[in-house]
């Protein structure tokens, strides 16, 4: 974990941020309409949901995907569900079965976006840390 | 809870205390022995089996087209002559899209199969037919619907005489109808996916299209059940490592309340799991705009749900709001719209990802020779970058493995066919270590790409039908 001291709205004074993959931060579930991805991004912590929000805008999550999304990205909030559903347009290379891509139906478009870095508060990454992947040494 | 001894008058009864609606099916192909589990895991009102994708109905209207009596979900009559004498000794009502594009063909399937397992005379499906558009486009068109695609706003005349299947979502309220009129099984068409689950609810506590906020939670737990178990555990990203017997996954219960409030659950002593974060990954599925999912009863908004864990594998969801649904049905047309294949090569370590890249340009120059025309080449290394693309960052140097996998898309046949051919000679004129060719040629697959259009009620719902078949 690499620490700044760039200041950060949610952090406590003088805190420092640090960079982890979005992750360990939140889990996703993606799928398809048409030529259209949607990415479901839901807070393990639902404390964290305020931090997603300022975290995953709009104009961030376009540039995380690139070439990936030929559209715009829209984004829907769900604060209630502690989540944020995100419409890529123009992902899905046509979309149905006119699409060459593996992923034709947009099933891992979800931890395409978890991959994204983020730099959050100290204390924030130190709690999520890990969280999200498999850890060392268990069984599947 | 209540008992369901007279079915053909259910009114006459105070509605039920809890009403279980589990989920059987979530496309036609899920796992075949999840009814057989639902239905005789423990208390079940009804069973709900969504089989219908957006690609679905062009692949069953070409399955009639070569045979009329085809064109239904052919599963889905086995499988009732398996569970049909249990699903009657214990209450229990099947209520199904598995109709396709031959609802009334699958439909007399049914009563065979109930016939066979020892159900004449005992047994009522309910059919309803009139989503389907098929034979009505053209004076439909005639007629000024348009049928304009959603996303695009182009009418559907010009590709018209491509198209192989038009059907309307319809809504629940044939499906009320051929409840109240005692059926045990109701085989649709292109119902919604939803309407299988909130259909019983209307009809079990007597809810009206009017009652808004009743009818969206009905469509929530209609949401939670379509896709069976990946509202209970499968495919759930939330510590997948830790879910529990997946090989006996128990699919999602519903079990609703008359004031619209239900908690989702699953069968004791089934695997995987039913928690708050797996139901809200389950909830955010396909989602659209979250205050806006339109179906043709009720349009539902998601943004005040609230998910509380009330047990073991229970959790309880309330606060849905819903407003008056719209005037128009959606139409899901599909329309022939060319060929592609997909041919593969694997390539092994050393140097495995140069190796396919470098097999990948050899091909690519040979198919410019040819001069084929292609609307799209798309190249893929699977194991590096087919699914997330340059999100993967350069391949690991010592990559054990990719495999190459090369699609193409075309107007005509004829250029994806002489691609197929492309394949085979890159293992003996190309680069080392490759192989993996042992399925022969590639495919050639027509396209069957799809057309969302929106139609005025009034076109459709007074064709829909319910008629009832005596087994």
């Amino acid at each position: 974990m690499t620490t700044s001291d760039s200041p950060h709205p949610a952090s406590a004074p003088g805190e420092g941020t640090a960079r982890i993959q979005l992750v360990d931060l939140a889990h996703a579930r993606s799928g398809d309409k048409g030529d259209t991805a949607n990415v479901g991004v839901i807070a393990y912590d639902p404390a964290d949901y305020p931090l997603l929000r300022e975290l995953l805008t709009v104009e961030r999550v376009k540039a995380h995907f690139g070439p990936l999304v030929k559209g715009r990205v829209e984004r829907f909030e769900l604060p209630n569900l502690g989540a944020l559903n995100f419409l890529l347009h123009g992902a899905l290379g046509g979309g149905g079965t006119v699409s060459l891509m593996t992923d034709a139906q947009g099933k891992v478009f979800s931890t395409a976006l978890l991959r994204m870095e983020v730099e959050i508060p100290v204390h924030v990454a130190k709690r999520a840390r890990g969280r999200g992947r498999m850890p060392a040494g268990e069984s599947w | 809870m209540s008992s369901h001894s007279n079915r053909d008058a259910p009114h006459t009864q105070p509605p039920p205390d809890v009403v279980r609606i589990g989920s059987g099916q979530g496309f036609w192909g899920d796992d075949l022995e999840a009814p057989v589990r639902q239905v005789e895991g423990g208390p079940l009102d009804y069973l709900m089996m969504d089989y219908l994708a957006e690609v679905t109905m062009s692949i069953m209207q070409k399955q009639r087209s070569r045979r009329p009596e085809a064109g239904f979900a052919r599963d889905f009559p086995p499988l009732m002559e398996r569970i049909f004498p249990t699903c009657l000794e214990k209450g229990v009502r099947v209520v199904t899209n598995a109709g396709g594009v031959n609802p009334l063909g699958c439909g007399e399937a049914v009563v065979e199969a109930a016939r066979s397992a020892g159900m004449a005379g005992r047994a009522r499906i309910g059919v309803v037919t009139g989503d389907d558009l098929m034979e009505r486009l053209d004076d439909l068109l005639a007629q000024g619907h348009e049928l304009r695609h959603m996303e695009t706003g182009e009418p559907l005349a010009p590709v018209r005489d491509r198209v192989e299947s038009a059907n309307a979502y319809i809504g629940a309220v044939p499906i009320v109808e051929a409840l109240r009129q005692g059926a045990h099984v109701v085989l649709t068409g292109r119902s919604t996916d939803t309407a299988l689950t909130y259909g019983p609810l209307m009809h079990e506590f007597g809810w009206s299209r009017g009652d808004h906020d009743r009818l969206a939670q009905g469509v929530v737990a209609g949401h939670i059940n379509e896709c069976g178990a990946q509202a209970s555990g499968g495919n759930a990203l939330v510590d997948w490592w830790t879910m529990p017997s997946m090989e006996s996954v128990g699919f999602p219960i519903v079990e609703a309340r008359a004031d619209g409030s239900f908690v989702v659950t699953k069968h004791p002593d089934t695997g995987g799991r039913v928690s708050r974060p797996v139901v809200t990954e389950q909830l955010l599925y396909e989602m659209g705009d979250p205050s806006e999912y339109i179906t043709p009863d009720v349009v539902a908004d998601f943004t005040g749900i609230s998910l509380e864990e009330v047990g073991p594998d229970r959790v309880r969801v309330s606060g849905a709001r819903g407003r008056a649904a719209t005037d128009f049905l959606k139409v899901s047309i599909a329309y022939a719209d060319g060929y592609k294949a997909v041919g593969t090569l694997v390539y092994a370590w050393p140097d495995a990802a140069a190796k396919a890249r470098s097999a990948a340009r050899i091909l690519r120059a040979r198919l410019d020779r040819l001069g084929l025309a292609f609307e799209e080449i798309r190249i893929e290394l699977v194991g590096w970058d087919s699914t997330h693309g340059h999100l993967a960052g350069p391949p690991p140097a010592d990559i054990p493995e990719v495999q190459l996998r090369v699609a193409v898309r075309a107007r005509e046949a004829a250029p994806v066919e002489r691609f197929t051919r492309e394949i085979a000679p890159l293992v003996l004129t190309g680069p080392p270590s490759v192989t993996g060719f042992a399925g022969g040629r590639p495919r050639v697959q027509e396209i069957m790409a799809y057309w969302p259009a929106l139609i005025r009620k009034e076109a459709v719902e007074p064709n829909l039908d319910v008629r009832i078949l005596e087994v």
